[in-house]
């Protein structure tokens, strides 16, 4: 292997060649361009929504009901708090019927399907219902539970079309987590003389809780900010109410509402509950990647 | 001993006292002793509790069509410790898990022929299988912690998981703790998590922590493949220790550590065992030449 030269030339083997050197920084040069080309509307986003939400914040905007008045500029248009209280309730429904059930399923997936058909043919359709639009959902629901039913708008009505689309997210991400718990943990359990349902409750869902945790509100936070869902679910409302059985209020759908409104005043109200949305949301994924950072697996 | 074969059908009973009737003449520690500390001293598992033989008949373990374990015939005396060396990839894990009957928690594995824990047959229809791995505890290659777990709740999880975590279990923890030697490390603080100790320490938490729920045998596969030669002694003392009170089996590539360890030792060569006898005997004088080239390094 020990090829005869000069001391010179076996240390300009370690020296970088002028090109090579080009081309790192052409390289480099492009993949920060990408990163500053993928930030601008990000920046921008949270720029806008600062500027023109803020001004629009004040306590009566989380107080009261919208008034439904949109066109007299002597008289209040009202704040958001039916909203924020609706996307509160509406989600909170959706996600005590998609979290148990996501997780189950994903538990079974890890702990009893495994390699089966069935199992495969399960995460086939679970993939499938990740890439199906958000309007499809809300579509369904209001094909089946209102016009198949002859009945009217419901909060709960939008709580099950959300669940229908956190259910892949959650049954994904907690499949991962459960995935990621060593083998070598059930095995010690198994050989421990424990029965399995003890060895699922006792140790794979306690070790992976804090990642399951932040599954669930990644899905949490991309329910709430679906508008989709909810237009003909749970419709738009005035008032704030706490009974899922009627009409309910959301942010996202009080937003598309008042976008469309020709009065300025309208228009930055649906700033201000864009703002309150990112908020809430940002404050669920702080939430999430606090328990996160606790995670001994993710 | 008598038949205990139909005790292990019923799982709900401590093995313990399904497999000894005679526990209750068991000598009881003196009183005096009992009044100065909370738990018995430092004699862990005393012999009134012996291991319990386990002989292998043509058993034949399977990996979907592949087959491993090639129809073997062994016997694990009680209170002995058996060491099984041989080749990586010659079967004596797989064959080590069918004792406990692990090898089925595998997707597609399968065993045939007779595993018998004394004289009840572990591969019996009526036999349940949660029973026959409480009998035979297993420690693996890599020490496992339950991550979530504090040091006391690891030894008691044992206890815990198999419905029997009822009451105070301090003086068990304590028993299976100084069983494995680590009680005089961890006693000031076993409410910190097991995995923040060392890797030697860690691998005699999972030791306690199979003691902890009275197995007649343990079962260790490489179970110091990982550690420091210093945490391996500690192992091998404690090896010493526990063939008192249990049987031990112990897989490893280390033929030191079986020369160390083992009163007898097996030579397993692509599924099939070559030769068993006397450890010394096994690596002195084999009868097989296959065993001599192995144990002298000409090969595996």
């Amino acid at each position: 292997m020990s090829t005869p030269g000069s001391e010179a030339e076996r240390l300009a083997r370690f020296n970088v060649s002028p090109a090579r050197r080009r081309k790192d920084a052409i390289a480099r040069g492009a993949i920060l361009a990408a990163t500053v080309v993928a930030l601008i509307p990000l920046v921008l986003i949270v720029y806008y929504l600062l500027i023109k939400g803020l001004g629009s914040w004040s306590v009566s905007f989380f107080t009261t009901d919208p008034t439904g008045n949109t066109f007299f500029k002597n008289s209040s248009i009202g704040g958001i708090k039916s909203a924020i209280l609706g996307t509160i309730e509406i989600v909170a429904l959706a996600s005590a019927i998609a979290v148990p059930i996501g997780i189950a399923v994903a538990v079974w997936l890890v702990e009893y399907g495994k390699g089966s058909w069935f199992a495969q043919l399960v995460r086939f359709f679970v993939d499938v219902l990740t890439g199906v639009p958000s309007i499809v959902f809300g579509l369904f629901i209001y094909i089946v539970l209102i016009v198949g039913t002859g009945s009217t708008f419901a909060g709960y009505k939008g709580s099950l079309a959300l669940s229908l689309l956190m259910l892949p997210v959650v049954i994904r991400s907690a499949e991962v987590i459960l995935l990621l718990v060593p083998g070598a943990l059930r095995e010690s359990a198994l050989a421990l003389g424990a029965p399995r349902w003890r060895v699922i409750f006792s140790i794979v869902l306690p070790t992976a809780l804090p990642g399951m945790v932040t599954g669930v509100l990644l899905a949490i936070a991309r329910a709430a900010g679906e508008t989709a869902p909810l237009l003909f679910t749970a419709a738009a409302t005035n008032a704030t109410s706490f009974n899922l059985g009627q009409f309910m209020n959301s942010l996202p759908v009080q937003i598309y509402s008042d976008v469309t409104s020709p009065t300025t005043a309208v228009v930055n109200r649906a700033w201000g509950a864009a703002l309150t949305l990112v908020v809430m949301i940002l404050l669920l994924n702080l939430i999430a990647r606090l328990i996160a950072r606790r995670s001994r697996l993710a | 001993m008598t038949s205990h074969g139909p005790s292990l059908r019923t799982a709900e009973m401590e093995p313990d006292e399904l497999l000894q009737p005679d526990r209750a003449q068991a000598p009881v520690p003196p009183p005096a002793a009992s009044r100065r500390a909370v738990a018995p001293a430092i004699t862990p598992l005393v012999p009134a509790k012996p291991g319990l033989s386990v002989r292998l008949e043509k058993l034949r373990a399977f990996y979907g069509s592949s087959e491993q374990v090639k129809g073997v015939d062994l016997d694990f005396r009680a209170n002995e410790v058996t060491a099984i060396i041989g080749p990586s990839g010659c079967g004596k894990s797989t064959m080590v898990r069918c004792i406990n009957r692990m090898h089925e928690e595998i997707p597609g594995a399968r065993a045939e022929g007779r595993v018998l824990l004394d004289d009840l047959d572990v591969y019996d229809s009526a036999v349940d299988v949660v029973a026959v791995r409480r009998a035979i505890g297993m420690v693996f290659q890599k020490p496992n912690p339950f991550p979530t777990m504090s040091i006391f709740d690891n030894v008691a999880s044992g206890l815990r998981l198999s419905s029997r975590g009822r009451g105070d279990l301090r003086p068990k923890v304590e028993t299976a703790l100084r069983g494995a030697g680590l009680w005089e490390e961890v006693s000031g603080r076993l409410q910190e998590p097991g995995a923040g100790l060392s890797g030697g320490q860690q691998q005699r938490l999972c030791i306690a922590r199979s003691l902890a729920v009275n197995p007649k045998v343990i079962l260790m596969d490489e179970p110091c493949s990982a550690l420091d030669p210093i945490a391996t002694l500690k192992i091998e003392e404690l090896i010493a220790e526990l063939k008192k009170s249990v049987t031990i089996v112990i897989v490893t590539h280390n033929m030191q550590q079986a020369a160390r360890v083992a009163d007898r030792t097996a030579f397993m060569l692509s599924g099939q065992l070559v030769e068993v006898g006397p450890t010394g005997e096994i690596f002195t004088a084999p009868s097989d030449p296959r065993t001599e080239e192995y144990v002298t390094g000409k090969f595996g």
